[in-house]
Order: structure tokens, then C-alpha cells, then sequence
């Protein structure tokens, strides 16, 4: 065996130079010369200040904003633990959860559209479907004392379709929609 | 079901063999050892990686030699890696200022990453430092494919060659593997993953403020770099905990279809470069056309299943018309997720973009199914291709014994040795399985680890030994895994799904090489038509269903007739 232990070590150290080292540097000279945004994780800067990341979802919790998925990422859209629930199929836990987000709806969980209901993979989905969006169109408005239609038209112009038509589902960027529909308000009367 | 979720599955069907020729024909000219028009730049790298090394790259090894190369190298990597996981906190490149890695999760790590399983008994963004993550387990995810390519290609030899003891030189495949095949494609992918939005830096997070004044610390880091070859590697092992679920592994429906692609490139390209290494290509095409049937009847009851409301959105009343979103992304919906779930245990990757343990009763056993086959459609590099061809030569054997004629494949006799050592490869990774399944649900420090109680709680426990021994690393993830009792059950489960398979794979190339090639008459059985796809197909099946019959009527059966709450 010993004969063998030459090359191993060599290549190894070697290998490890190679790609462990020159390649996933090279790799981060090109990205932040190449892509800087979006090596650097796709930030939204608002008013000087990082707002979030247009890849990540955050939590929304007040009435003027579309709210995203139930989040099993730490205590909810923590992007330093990202996490599905891992909840199965027959489980109770999941059944009770359910029910509790539903409240938050304040109606029939059978009338909110199943995404707003169920955890998304990574506990960080930035997306909602079109339906989910246009399900909270009423309360959006009203909290902002806006036109319904004017928010509707909002949620179309955020509306990503699918790649050739078979690459994804239709979905709405909730911090997207949310940033625009912030925009509306700032701008003048 | 949408008519568009069905196109997909077809359309990445057809685009996996569109890639598989010109793979195959590269894949081919590299380990002939022929110039490629990569050559100028590292013909010099290479020839100086071997002095350096002390390999003679003219002379090659019998199977003897290659193995033990192969277990000195895998041995050195893991105490290399579990050093590093070690000493993380006095090397640079740690932002988070993360520990040392619990023992025995660096253990089950540096096992994991150096059998091409990837388990991740960790959470990424918790754990590890960028250093180990680029030096230690990227590397890792070169060099165990790498290692998984050339077990493949000496196997090839030995059917290729006649009346020699040598199948190859390991150092020579593996360091080709990396240096032609692996790097330059990362290289690519990694660029476009960067230009799709996955970060590749060395800060360890993008702090920002949410719209709603809560602070929110995003995890980034050199993740392109990583991601490009746990694709392509069939490593699997993800960056972040939630693997290529996370939008930072995989941004977008785009990214998620070439990753799907590239697990099966490779893999695919084998089966194409062993057709042309036995000179009839068509012997290639037909090991791919049963890999394909089992693959499509797979993915299609996954699709279908997924589309089903699970017992526990019915009881809380979901609207049941859009399936079981739970632990999907909304930007791949239903069928790219039970896409994704099929390809990446169809061979022996192991990414997920949804989370497994929250499919469908029926939906989750084909992901489980897919592995406790053997990951042999398509399968992982290298790893899917010596493992579909034991199978081979088992249904050779069982043709021969139904018209009583000496079995050959390809021209060689296949005989009591080599049916006996892939017997042996056979049923390796199902003895860890039952055996590991068997222990965990039968003590308390294997109960424990259960996330969901009652027949998937069971689930969580098979499909993670079938994972470990398969050499996966995709997991029912609630189960928590980073106990004693699992991580050192889950090591011994994967260097027995390793080295069980790998080492009789080669001692039947050094026994096939060394055997003359005896010419077809027209008593022999052919290998490149419909009869023996079928009959492969059907041994797979026949076998696989007789291993684990039981235990699968246990665990995803049980809960999708019981349709009770737990």
C-alpha cells in the first residue's frame, strides 16, 4: 500500500490548490467583475439602505403589504437558516399549522389560494402565484386607501410567466410588488 | 396534471439525449488518453501534476492496484477533510466565526463527501466556513466523482480489452476526470450560475433592512463555485440547508433545468462512451433505452401524485385542486419539483429543490424507490454506469440459465466469478440498508431521530439508510440525523455502499479483461435490442422489488392507504 501513498497525498494537495483554492477564486474574480449585483446576492438598495435581496423572501406582516408563504426558515424567513418544514404528508402538525395561518386570512381556509397556505422548500420562496396576490388585493388597498384597480393593474405588471411556456409557474416577486406598491405612494399627487 | 408539466418531463427527456453523444465522444477521446482542443493548455498541467506525483502515466494496473489506489486516495481525503472541519476556526475565511465541527458530524461529513454521497448531517450556512466549504468540500465534490468516473471507465476496459490483466491507471483516469471533463464544465456553469443570480463571494452576508424595519442577515458566499459541481458531480451536497430549494442555489426555472441536465450529462455520456470503447454503439444505446423506461414511468407517477392533495391539506381544508405545494417553490411548481425529485435519485446526486419528506404518500416512494433500485438510471457518474452494468450481467446470467447456454455479454463468458462478485456488488448496499432500517426502528436511539410519527416516521428512517448506502444524500429531512446513533450507522452505510460496489465492480473488469473476446454466432444472445432492454428493465425491477417489498409496505404504502392523521 505504501507505494500508493505518494501520489495520493501529492495529487490531493494538488487538487485541492486546484479546485479548491484557484477555481472558487477565479470563479469570484469573474463574478464580482463580471456580475458584482448579483455575485453579491442580487441586494435592492432603497434610499441608500439594503432592503433585502430580490431573490429572497422576507416576512410581511402589516396589512399594506402582500404577504408571502408560510416560512420554515428559523422564525420565519431567516436567510441565515433556510429550511422546508419537512412536515408530511399525514401529519397533524401540518394540518393544525395550516389552520393557524388560515386565521390570519380571517376566512374559510378552502378560499385562500393553497401557496399562502403551505411552506415553501427553502422557507425563503420570494414568489406568491398571481391568484395569491390578487386574494389580497382588498386588504392592500384599503389599508393604503388606494384604488382596488390600481393595485390589480400592479399586481399583472409584476406577473412573471413561465419560459417557453413550460419553464415555471406564473408568479408574482412579493418584496418586488411590495417596493412598487410603496413607490406609488411616494409619488406625487 | 397540465399538459405543459408532462411536456417538460418529455422535453428534458430528448435534451438528455441529445447531450449523451457528444458527452460520450469526448468522454471517450479523454481516457483513450487522445488530444481534445483542450490539450495545449492541459497536456503541460497534467504532465506536471503526474511528476510531481511520482505516477508513471504509460504504465497501467491490474484490479488490484487500481483498488488499492482508489482506497489510499478516499482514506487520505477523509482525514484530510475532517481536519479541516477541525481547524476551521484557526484558518481564515470564516466571516460567521464559526467552531470546529462537532466530531462526529465532521466524521459523517468527510465519509459523506469522499463516497459521492453527500448526507448532510449539517445545516451549510450554520456550519461551515467558506474555507470548508471551497477547500475541503468542493474539492471533494471533484474528486469523489472523479474517482466514481474512473471506476467506470476500468470497468468499461475490462469488457473493451482481451487477454490482459491491466484496466487501467487510477491516478491517470481520476486526474483526467478533473482536469478535462469536471473543471472546464464548472467552469462554464459556474458563470452562468453567477449571471443568474447565484452569489459567488467571499463576505459571509448581505445584511439588509426589510421594508418592514426588521433586520434580515442574508448568507452568502462562494456558492457558484460549489453549485456548479455538486450538479455535475451528482455530489449533491448543497451549500445552504435547504440544497437547491434555496434561490440562492438555484434562481430560477432556467438554472433549474440545466442543473437537472447536468446530473445526467455525465452519466448519460458513459453509457454512450462504453458503446464506443466495445466498438457497437448501439450496446450503449440500449443500457440508455432501460434506464429512460424506468425513468419515465417513475417521474410520470410522481407528477401525478404530487397533483393529489395530501390527507393532512384535506383535513384543514386546502382548496385541493393545486396539489401539495408544501415544500415546494413556487417558481418550479408541481412538476418540476417531481421532476427534479426523480432525476436527482435516479442517479445518485441527491439536490433537491423541494423537500421530499413533505411529497405525497406515493409521491415520496418514488425518489425512494429510484435509490433502493440502485440509482442505475442513468445513475451517478460512474457510479449509475458500473452499477446498471452488475445488473447486466445478472440478467445474462439468468437469459443463460433459461436456455441453458453459457452466458456471455459482449463477447465475454460471464462465469461463476463474475456472477458471484456482482452478486456481491448486488446486494451490498441492500444489506445496509435492511440491516441499518432494521436497527434504528427497532431501538430508542433510532426512534428518536423521527420528525413525523407513525408509517413515514418509518419512511424517514429507510429512506435515509437507503440514501447513505445508495450513496444519495437526499433525505425525508425531518429526521435528525446529526445524533451518535446516525452518524456513525449512516458512515458505515455509506463506505458500504461505496467500496462493496466499487471494489468486486473492478476485480470483475481485471477477471473480463483478461478473458478472450469470443466471436457472436448465431447462438448468442443479443445485447443491443428490445428483448434484452426488457429484460433488464424486469431484473432490475424483479430484484429491487424482492429486497424491499416489505419494507416499502411498511413505511409509504402503509401511509397511503392508512389516510389517517399521525
Amino acid at each position: 500500500m505504501l507505494k500508493h501513498v505518494r501520489p495520493a497525498l501529492v495529487l490531493l494537495a494538488l487538487f485541492t490548490l486546484l479546485t479548491g483554492l484557484v477555481y472558487p477564486l477565479a470563479m469570484t474574480g469573474i463574478g464580482q467583475a463580471a456580475f458584482s449585483n448579483r455575485a453579491n446576492g442580487s441586494p435592492i438598495v432603497r434610499d441608500g439602505v439594503v432592503v433585502g435581496s430580490s431573490l429572497i423572501g422576507q416576512q410581511f406582516t402589516r396589512p399594506e403589504y402582500f404577504w408571502g408563504r408560510p416560512s420554515s426558515a428559523g422564525q420565519g424567513y431567516d436567510a441565515r437558516s433556510s429550511s422546508g418544514s419537512n412536515l408530511g404528508p399525514s401529519s397533524q402538525a401540518l394540518a393544525d399549522r395550516i389552520k393557524v395561518e388560515a386565521e390570519r386570512y380571517g376566512v374559510p381556509a378552502s378560499d385562500i389560494p393553497p401557496d399562502l397556505l403551505t411552506a415553501s422548500g427553502s422557507g425563503l420562496d420570494p414568489h406568491i402565484s398571481p391568484a395569491a396576490a390578487q386574494f389580497q388585493l382588498a386588504r392592500v388597498a384599503n389599508a393604503r386607501g388606494l384604488q382596488e384597480d390600481v393595485v390589480s393593474s400592479l399586481i399583472d405588471a409584476h406577473v412573471e410567466t413561465p419560459s417557453l411556456g413550460i419553464l415555471g409557474e406564473d408568479r408574482v416577486n412579493v418584496l418586488e410588488l411590495n417596493l412598487a406598491l410603496d413607490e406609488l405612494g411616494r409619488a406625487p399627487a | 396534471m397540465k399538459i405543459e408539466g408532462w411536456i417538460l418531463i418529455f422535453v428534458f427527456a430528448g435534451l438528455v439525449a441529445l447531450i449523451a453523444r457528444p458527452m460520450g465522444l469526448y468522454l471517450a477521446a479523454v481516457f483513450a488518453g487522445r488530444r481534445t482542443w483542450l490539450s495545449p493548455v492541459l497536456a503541460p498541467l497534467e504532465r506536471g501534476f503526474y511528476r510531481l506525483g511520482g505516477v508513471k502515466d504509460a504504465s497501467e494496473q491490474d484490479w488490484k492496484g487500481y483498488a488499492a489506489s482508489l482506497v489510499m486516495f478516499s482514506l487520505l481525503a477523509t482525514l484530510a477533510l475532517f481536519a479541516l472541519m477541525q481547524l476551521q476556526h484557526l484558518l481564515p475565511l470564516n466571516p460567521h466565526g464559526f467552531g470546529p465541527v462537532a466530531p462526529n458530524v465532521a466524521m459523517n461529513t468527510a465519509v459523506s463527501f469522499v463516497t459521492n454521497t453527500n448526507w448532510q448531517a449539517y445545516s451549510g450556512e450554520s456550519t461551515m466556513s467558506h474555507l470548508t466549504q471551497m477547500a475541503g468540500l468542493t474539492v471533494q465534490n471533484f474528486l469523489s466523482a472523479a474517482a466514481g468516473i474512473a471506476v467506470a471507465v476500468a470497468f468499461a476496459r475490462g469488457f473493451a480489452r482481451r487477454g490482459t490483466g491491466q484496466i487501467g491507471n487510477f491516478w491517470v483516469d481520476m486526474t483526467r476526470a478533473t482536469l478535462y471533463v469536471l473543471l472546464p464544465i464548472s467552469i462554464l456553469f459556474a458563470i452562468y450560475l453567477m449571471a443568474s443570480g447565484v452569489p459567488q463571494t467571499l463576505a459571509g452576508s448581505l445584511p439588509a433592512t426589510t421594508l418592514e424595519g426588521v433586520p434580515q442577515d442574508i448568507a452568502i458566499g462562494p456558492v457558484a463555485s460549489q453549485e456548479a459541481i455538486k450538479m455535475l458531480g451528482t455530489n449533491g451536497g448543497g451549500f445552504f440547508n435547504a440544497n437547491s430549494a434555496h434561490p440562492f442555489e438555484n434562481p430560477d426555472p432556467w438554472t433549474n433545468l440545466v442543473q437537472m441536465l447536468s446530473i445526467f450529462a455525465i452519466g448519460a455520456g458513459l453509457v454512450v462512451m462504453f458503446g464506443r470503447m466495445v466498438g457497437d454503439e448501439r450496446q450503449g444505446w440500449a443500457i440508455l433505452a432501460a434506464m429512460c423506461a424506468l425513468f419515465l414511468v417513475g417521474t410520470g407517477i410522481a407528477y401525478w401524485s404530487e397533483t393529489q392533495i395530501t390527507p393532512a391539506l384535506m383535513s384543514a381544508g386546502v382548496d385541493p385542486s393545486l396539489g401539495n405545494m408544501e415544500g415546494k417553490e413556487v417558481r418550479f411548481g408541481l412538476s418540476a419539483s417531481a421532476l427534479f425529485a426523480a432525476v436527482t435519485t435516479a442517479a445518485s446526486c441527491g439536490a433537491v429543490n423541494a423537500m421530499h419528506d413533505s411529497f405525497t404518500a406515493i409521491g415520496g416512494m418514488i425518489p425512494l424507490v429510484n435509490i433502493l433500485a440502485g440509482e442505475v438510471i442513468v445513475g451517478g457518474v460512474g457510479a449509475g454506469f458500473y452499477g446498471i452494468l452488475l445488473f447486466a450481467i445478472l440478467a445474462i446470467f439468468i437469459a443463460g440459465l433459461m436456455v441453458g447456454r453459457t452466458p456471455a455479454y459482449l463477447g465475454k463468458k460471464i462465469e461463476a466469478r463474475e456472477v458471484k462478485l456482482a452478486v456481491l456488488a448486488i446486494l451490498a448496499s441492500p444489506l445496509a440498508i435492511l440491516i441499518g432500517t432494521a436497527i434504528a426502528a427497532s431501538t430508542d436511539a433510532g426512534r428518536a431521530g423521527i420528525l413525523n410519527p407513525g408509517p413515514h416516521g418509518f419512511s424517514e428512517i429507510l429512506y435515509s439508510f437507503a440514501s447513505t448506502a445508495g450513496n444519495n444524500g437526499s433525505a425525508f429531512g425531518g429526521l435528525t440525523a446529526n445524533t451518535d446513533f446516525y452518524t456513525y450507522a449512516h458512515a458505515i452505510a455509506m463506505l458500504a455502499g461505496r467500496f462493496l460496489v466499487i471494489i468486486p465492480a473492478l476485480a470483475i473488469a481485471g477477471s473480463l479483461a483478461a478473458k478472450p473476446t469470443a466471436p457472436a454466432s448465431v447462438g448468442t444472445f443479443p445485447t443491443n435490442g428490445p428483448l434484452f432492454i426488457g429484460l433488464l428493465a424486469f431484473v432490475i425491477v424483479i430484484v429491487g422489488a424482492l429486497t424491499f417489498l416489505p419494507a416499502l409496505a411498511v413505511g409509504p404504502v402503509a401511509e397511503a392507504t392508512a389516510n389517517t392523521l399521525n
